[in-house]
């Protein structure tokens, strides 16, 4: 069935004529109307503009046009402003707003043809690992486990990883400012892309931690990522951090294999508390490495372990600044107070949730007079610490082989009684984000209960090129096609 | 360093989200429990090092200071909880 189809396959498909635009968004928008009901991937769903678009690139193939994307339905997190379709953030304090913009990186994507099914569901702000924190509804993993128990997808961009795994879209963009494109890869069993800072544009993207947040793509296949990603980069001078340097052809990285690499193992991110099926997986990953012709080496990130306690001092910071905006006067959700103080008071206490709120003030209370050398000034030179590792370490080898997380899919409910408990899913995906380096996770076996477990690469700043050949190395190898048990065509 | 509920009180006005009593005491033990796992932080030896403020390794550009967008009210009203013709209303400030 076209849902099946990889993303490149349904492009493919498309140029040759086998199905048509039309047909292949229907395909999707009926597994949305079949499976968002249970899943909750999506938080508004955009069918009619879809079979607008579709049409629309219907009409541009008969018509001979190419576009890299023409006619190929993604589901859109949302958190990327889009223009005239709400843009919630997962919050209810933005649940009316309806940007009059286009994110940069969803402009790039429809200048390249692609449908848009509608806006993913994802933890409140981006702030979460498990997407129980969107104030509209928690996202349900595809996959299941025998004992029968939800599962979580992830998070934050949880509804785009669900919606790719359960083949509702072909592909979704995702934001990464801690994990939140891996980890939730990783748990749902699928490929996803965190480019360097920089590569893609943050204009419109609703901001979290501006100097940590990284857009990117997941997809069912790593030539998928590499395609999409292709599409989404680009400079931008409407971000002042966006890189001003060429997009690769990342698709055709993905045939380089990795002959001669060297393929660092970083030795700090193996601790006794790891899973003994992670940790064979992990050597499992090394050996097709070396099979393939690369070279392992082990190195040393000695600071890894305090990378975690750096960004929840960082992101929450940059948060409490970034979300001071969301006052209930310009945009979003107000609730009246007796003077404008209680209204700012009472808008914000209401419109935010419990987790938004906790790092608002911890990002407030580190940033406070007395307390900013103590907490703030210190995690930065931490921060310099982290990068100064992964500097060393590209010295050394091309790119590294970690673990994606330290555990699969959780039940919903689980971990919820203890922030720092739900912190730690992000403990091997949290330092490139304070290093702005590129981070790629990879389907590559499941564990004793049948759910999906990713592996990490890691590459130098700019070199998504190489992370694409490692990845791809690891997909051929791992072979990994397993299904989730709720997915389009499957009866409930 | 452990935060008590009036502390709490202090941030939450701070960060101008309203925080009932009742709530102070819950919310100061768990952002304590946060704060004790950040402690760990003071193990590292920073001395010297220079603070990392972004992952973007390169330096800001410059743009003109010229007027690049504008003449749009109605769509930067369009989304204003209130207002009052061309502006954005709120509660009386100034008695």
């Amino acid at each position: 069935m076209l849902n099946d189809l990889s993303l490149v396959e349904a492009r493919d498909g498309l140029r040759r004529r086998d199905f048509t635009a039309i047909e292949l968004t229907d395909a999707h928008l009926a597994a949305v109307a079949a499976l968002n009901p249970r899943l909750n991937a999506f938080i508004t769903v955009s069918a009619k503009a879809a079979r607008a678009q579709a049409a629309e690139a219907d009409a541009r193939l008969a018509a001979g046009e190419d576009r890299p994307l023409l006619g190929l339905p993604l589901a859109i997190k949302d958190l990327f402003c889009t223009e005239g379709v709400r843009t919630t953030a997962g919050s209810r304090i933005l649940e009316p707003f309806v940007p009059a913009y286009e994110s940069t990186v969803t402009a790039n994507l429809l200048r390249d043809g692609a449908v848009f099914l509608g806006k993913a569901n994802l933890d409140e702000f981006a702030m979460g690992s498990s997407n129980m924190t969107s104030a509209f509804g928690p996202v349900q993993n595809p996959w299941t486990r025998a004992d029968g128990a939800a599962l979580v997808p992830g998070g934050s961009s949880g509804g785009s990883c669900a919606a790719v795994a359960a083949r509702m879209a072909l592909g979704a963009t995702a934001t990464d400012t801690g994990g939140s494109i891996r980890q939730p890869a990783s748990f749902c069993g699928i490929v996803g892309m965190k480019p360097t800072y920089g590569r893609c544009s943050r204009w419109g993207i609703v901001a979290f931690a501006s100097s940590l947040d990284q857009a990117g793509p997941v997809a069912r296949t790593v030539e998928d990522c590499a395609v999409l990603l292709g599409s989404m980069a680009r400079f931008d001078p409407k971000d002042s951090t966006s890189a001003d340097r060429p997009v690769p052809d990342f698709a055709a990285a993905c045939r380089r294999g990795v002959q001669g690499l060297r393929i660092g193992v970083p030795r700090e991110y193996r601790n006794d508390n790891m899973p003994a099926e992670i940790e064979a997986l992990w050597q499992q990953g090394l050996a097709w490495l070396r099979d393939a012709g690369a070279e392992i080496v082990d190195v040393s990130l000695p600071h890894t372990k305090y990378g975690l306690a750096t960004y929840y001092i960082v992101a929450p910071a940059e948060a409490s600044s970034n979300l001071a905006r969301y006052d209930g006067v310009r945009f979003g959700r107000r609730v009246d107070g007796n003077d404008l103080l209680e209204m700012y008071e009472r808008t914000r206490a209401e419109g935010f949730g419990a987790e938004v709120r906790r790092r608002i003030m911890i990002g407030t209370y580190v940033l406070s007079a007395g307390y900013y050398d103590a907490y703030y000034l210190r995690a930065q030179k931490v921060r310099a610490l982290i990068l100064r590792d992964f500097t060393d370490a590209y010295a050394q080898v091309d790119a590294l082989l970690t673990p994606t997380t330290p555990s699969a899919a959780f039940a919903q409910g689980e971990k919820m009684d203890d922030p720092v408990a739900m912190y730690l899913n992000d403990i091997f995906t949290v330092p490139a984000n304070m290093a702005g380096v590129p981070g790629l996770s990879v389907p590559a076996g499941l564990n004793g209960q049948g759910l999906p477990l990713g592996l990490q690469v890691l590459g130098r700043p700019f070199d998504e090129e190489t992370v694409f050949a490692v990845g791809a190395v690891l997909e051929r190898a791992a072979a990994f096609h397993h299904l989730p048990a709720i997915r389009a065509g499957v009866p409930a | 360093m452990s935060l008590d509920p009036a502390t709490v009180r202090r941030i939450a006005r701070l960060a101008r989200i309203h925080v009932e009593d009742a709530e102070a005491a819950q919310l100061a033990g768990e952002l304590n429990g946060i704060l004790a796992w950040i402690e760990q932080l003071n193990e590292v030896d920073v001395e010297g090092i220079d603070p990392l403020t972004g992952a973007a390794q390169m330096a800001m550009r410059l743009r003109p200071d010229v007027v690049t967008d504008g003449g749009i009210p109605e769509l930067v009203l369009g989304n204003a909880p209130d207002r009052a013709g061309a502006f954005y209303s709120v509660p009386k400030v100034v008695e």
